[in-house]
């Protein structure tokens, strides 16, 4: 059976965090592995780097007519603006996942399903910030299978250069590892940054 | 491996790079262009494709060169385009006129943003549809085509292509920046199975051609430079020798023929897609993403028991008034949803005639049409609310 029910995610930033890039590498997963419809629009301003940026991604088992993500039921934040700007559009039984470094959240974010990694931090220990990106998409992969985690890491693999491929699976594994402990219960999550 | 010009297979790519792959695969050898927001990465993906393919890519001072050096090249006998947004389209008008009167075949691709003037580089709009029918001085017939999706993108390309190698004329591709920079699944088939269209060249003698005298369906056969036949190139009115004729008579003629070989072959190169019109009371027309949020709203009309239909105009220019006129008759209301103050839906109105009320849906640009905003439109109609 199809699965009718549209999934829709946003995933925001700022330019340069590769935020567009991991919207296309999920949409890319869902559309070429896992044989599903899936769009990804993106959200950016006239600078090159350090603007608002977001991407929407939306994955069906059928056509998808409107493009836009309106109310996420995943809202993913690399950064401390795109949180504000984007966390009243979560829907109530929503995801939250956050960078644990990059945004203080409120107490009032428990009553979403939350989730947070220092993505960033994680990358930065493997060599390059740069990888953040992929880091959150091993972790969200784990946290909130939206498509088969080998299809995201085919897609990984074929969206990096081709030098930086091992180091990437690194990134992508380490975000999933820490995702399923988390699940588990094997790992605490580290204390999150609070606003309030 | 060498690099493949027809890229078989599927692909999650964006529409702007489908119209890329579209172009290649349809023959294109040549593009020049300025990078401009929407529109940037089908230079970018020209300028990596084309080189590994032996064709020519060349990033010009400006717009105004971009639509000349098409213009030149397509003489030289290679297929060529350039692609723009707004304000770089606004520079290619001139130039687009030399291309209708020279009958030259090119494409040229328009990402729509909002304007007017610099607006808003990153934003949707659809607000260039008059320009791209009247946007170059004097009468002039024009074709031009919009996708609603990445796939769009690439068949229309196609279709530009053979359109503009027929009929001989630089062709539209009316696209807007959420078509643009949308990332869907596009299906390139096998190189074998895409219907290419090239130019008609000379039947007769090199002594006997005439650069401009048509055949009987009022295209002239085609010779580039260095075929070997006399040719002679002008934006003046010309006879069928190509040479400036300057009387009212000449241009009686010239321009009849560069109007009617559009006009009567409109029902060839119109092309719509429509859903549920046989009992549709309320027709929504729409075109580009906007024909997306439409068939949105239209199937949540139907689950609602109204009896809504669409016309996804896939081809703009011509407008398709002889299906509008037939299907005004047989509607309660017909609906225009689009991305700017109104101006399709002025040749809604007047193709419908008075033979049923015609509303417009649309916002100024920087946002697509919500479904919902189209679906309450359709209800009211329903109803008979105006």
């Amino acid at each position: 059976m199809t699965d009718k029910r549209e999934r829709h995610i946003l995933i925001t930033g700022f330019g340069g965090q590769g935020i567009v890039m991991a919207g296309d590498i999920l949409g890319r997963a869902a559309t070429l592995y896992d044989h599903k419809h899936a769009t990804m629009t993106q959200n950016y301003g006239p600078e090159a780097r350090g603007g608002a940026c977001s991407s929407q991604v939306i994955i069906s088992g059928e056509e998808i007519l409107f493009p836009c993500v309106e109310e996420p039921e995943i809202l993913v934040c690399m950064s401390q603006e795109a949180y504000t700007k984007n966390v009243k559009s979560l829907r109530p039984e929503g995801t939250l996942i956050w960078d644990t470094d990059l945004v203080r959240t409120r107490k009032s974010d428990m009553s979403f399903k939350t989730f947070h990694i220092p993505a960033t931090r994680f990358a930065e220990q493997l060599g390059t910030k740069m990888m953040a990106n992929i880091v959150m998409l091993g972790f969200l992969s784990a946290v909130e299978p939206l498509v088969h985690a080998d299809a995201l890491k085919k897609a990984v693999l074929e969206s990096v250069p081709a030098a930086t491929r091992d180091n990437n699976l690194r990134a992508f594994t380490n975000g999933r590892e820490y995702g399923q402990s988390i699940i588990k219960g094997t790992l605490e999550q580290e204390q999150a940054k609070l606003q309030d | 491996m060498s690099a493949k010009e027809v890229k078989t297979g599927i692909h999650f790519i964006n529409g702007d790079e489908a119209c890329c792959e579209g172009a290649l695969a349809a023959g294109c050898r040549f593009f020049a262009g300025y990078p401009i927001t929407p529109a940037t990465e089908v230079a970018e993906s020209m300028s990596r494709r084309l080189p590994e393919i032996g064709g020519i890519y060349i990033q010009m001072e400006d717009e105004i060169a971009s639509m000349a050096a098409i213009l030149g090249a397509s003489w030289g006998g290679v297929k060529s385009m350039t692609s723009t947004s707004g304000p770089g389209f606004s520079l290619m008008m001139e130039n687009i006129g030399l291309g209708i009167c020279t009958e030259t075949p090119c494409v040229v691709c328009n990402v729509q943003r909002a304007g007017p003037s610099t607006g808003l580089p990153t934003l949707v709009a659809q607000g260039d549809m008059m320009q791209a029918r009247w946007g170059s001085h004097g009468h002039y017939e024009i074709i031009a085509l919009s996708p609603s999706s990445p796939q769009e993108m690439f068949d229309f390309t196609i279709r530009a292509f053979n359109l503009s190698e027929y009929y001989r004329l630089p062709v539209i591709l009316l696209a807007d920046e959420t078509i643009g920079h949308m990332t869907e699944r596009v299906v390139v088939p096998p190189e074998e199975e895409i219907e290419i269209v090239n130019r008609r060249k000379p039947a007769v003698s090199r002594e006997e051609y005439l650069p401009y005298e048509a055949d009987p369906d009022g295209i002239a056969p085609m010779a580039n430079c260095g075929d070997g036949y006399r040719i002679h190139v002008t934006g003046l009115t010309h006879d069928e020798r190509g040479y400036p004729a300057m009387d009212a008579k000449a241009q009686e003629k010239m321009v009849t023929r560069l109007v009617d070989k559009i006009r009567n072959n409109r029902d060839k190169i119109i092309s719509t897609k429509n859903l549920f019109l046989d009992d549709a009371e309320v027709v929504v027309v729409s075109y580009g993403i906007s024909a997306r949020s439409s068939m949105q709203a239209v199937q949540d009309a139907r689950r609602e028991g109204i009896k809504a239909g669409l016309i996804k105009l896939d081809t703009v220019w011509p407008f398709p008034e002889d299906l509008i006129r037939a299907v005004a008759a047989s509607s309660k209301t017909m609906i225009m949803a689009e991305i700017n103050g109104g101006q399709m839906v002025l040749e809604l109105e007047r193709a419908a005639c008075g033979a049923c009320p015609v509303r417009l849906v649309s916002n100024y640009g920087g946002a697509i049409l919500h479904p919902g905003l189209i679906l309450s439109s359709i209800a009211k109609a329903a109803k008979g609310k105006l």
